[in-house]
């Protein structure tokens, strides 16, 4: 009998592309898994960030995966009624960012913690003494900030 | 109702497409290498923003995004024209984000608790993106704001400049009293309103000086909302609609 757990547990191997030492699964990216009685999957996926370009390659992906393990029919949709948020990134996908050299983002809620956009901590040293320098780095998800202790500049996963 | 709905969609969709599209030419251009970074990104999310709004007229029976996006011809266009000049210097360009970037965040807000979900759903989701721009907007305009005296006069010149045209995105519509009714948004100069309170208190924290209504200085640039355009939208369009009129069907 398979169950979503085994199909979550399938699509571990599905990377974010521009960050592959995360899942989408821990990315908090896979949204619903519809297990019908023919044999098929569905799979409902949320979408980052509105410009990135990087969720189609991702939904292509998980599909291949599925195919591969000898699943028919498999059916992947963008669910954009749902609002991803970064609080959805597990503690499996934060450590993740880590690795990568990227600064998880703090918990956020953005109807109360403006600040928290301009917070980060040092990936390299840990100190939260540390300035955004810019909102916007080289991809949609990423700000750069720099640390005033051990002076590195580094990358963050926006808070969203 | 659908009617007024479609509208609404359709102007915020041609809104952000053509900002997104201007903004997307400082690719490469900007006067700092994190200004370019930033432009661009903020291109992206607008045309992301924008393709979502396509997506969910196509689902109210209009014809795919990129036919909506690529063979209309200018009159076919409700952006406002405020979105349509050229970039300009860096200092209209910026002062037009952050007008720009304020008035959709008050729309936005608004939507969010207006009574179409679909609509209310993008709009929570948008708006978490858009904290980062208004943030780069306000950011930017205090520091050029309490600067040099060059860069006080620069920011000047380009609010006196760029606020009438703004006064544009608010434009009343023969539709604007049925989303009323319907309780999806408010009113355009309610709206209005709580943009001018938003955006008054961020430039008292500078010298500058928002150009004032009652002094009777500022000519809102209206039309665009019905489909009357400056001379500038048509090349933008002819530009970013020329692969695509070349072949259709091409795929990359």
């Amino acid at each position: 009998m398979v169950t979503e757990a085994h199909i979550r547990n399938l699509l571990r191997v599905v990377k974010d592309p521009e960050i592959p030492t995360v899942s989408l699964v821990d990315m908090g990216v896979v949204h619903r898994i519809d297990l019908p009685a023919n044999g098929g999957v569905h799979v409902e996926l949320i979408p980052t960030f509105s410009g990135c370009p990087a969720m189609s390659v991702m939904a292509l992906e998980v599909e291949q995966v599925l195919r591969k393990a000898g699943f028919a029919p498999v059916t992947v949709a963008m669910n954009k009624q749902v609002a991803w948020h970064s609080n959805m990134i597990s503690e499996e996908g934060r450590k993740g960012l880590l690795e990568h050299g990227l600064s998880p983002p703090p918990h956020y809620d953005p109807n109360t913690q403006d600040y928290a956009l301009e917070a980060a901590t040092c990936p390299h040293c840990g100190s939260t003494r540390t300035v955004l320098k810019n909102p916007f780095g080289p991809t949609l998800c990423r700000a750069i900030h720099q640390c005033l202790d051990c002076q590195e500049t580094f990358e963050q996963f926006k808070p969203v | 109702m659908q009617e007024a709905l479609k509208s609404l969609l359709l102007s915020l969709a041609d809104d952000l497409l053509v900002i997104g599209h201007r903004n997307s030419e400082w690719t490469g251009m900007g006067p700092v290498l994190e200004e370019d970074i930033a432009f661009a990104s903020m291109a992206q999310d607008k045309i992301g923003h924008a393709l979502a709004f396509y997506e969910l007229l196509h689902s109210l029976g209009e014809p795919e995004p990129d036919i909506l996006a690529f063979t209309r011809q200018a009159a076919d266009f409700r952006s406002c024209q405020l979105v349509e000049y050229p970039i300009g210097e860096y200092d209209f360009s910026l002062v037009r984000h952050f007008l720009f970037d304020y008035a959709y965040t008050t729309r936005l807000e608004a939507l969010k608790s207006g009574s179409y979900a679909p609509l209310a759903a993008l709009s929570e989701r948008f708006l978490r993106e858009l904290k980062y721009h208004t943030l780069h907007a306000r950011t930017w305009v205090a520091q050029l704001g309490n600067a040099t005296e060059e860069a006080r006069l620069r920011m000047q010149s380009a609010l006196n400049e760029a606020l009438p045209m703004a006064y544009g995105i608010f434009e009343e519509t023969p539709h604007t009293a049925g989303l009323v009714a319907e309780g999806i948004q408010p009113h355009e100069q309610e709206l209005r309103d709580r943009w001018l309170a938003g955006i008054s208190a961020l430039i008292a924290g500078t010298p500058l000086k928002l150009p004032q209504p009652t002094a009777g200085d500022i000519r809102p640039y209206l039309g665009g909302r019905q489909g009357r355009h400056s001379e500038h939208l048509q090349p933008l369009l002819t530009e970013m609609t020329e692969v695509f009129a070349i072949d259709p069907a091409a795929a990359w």
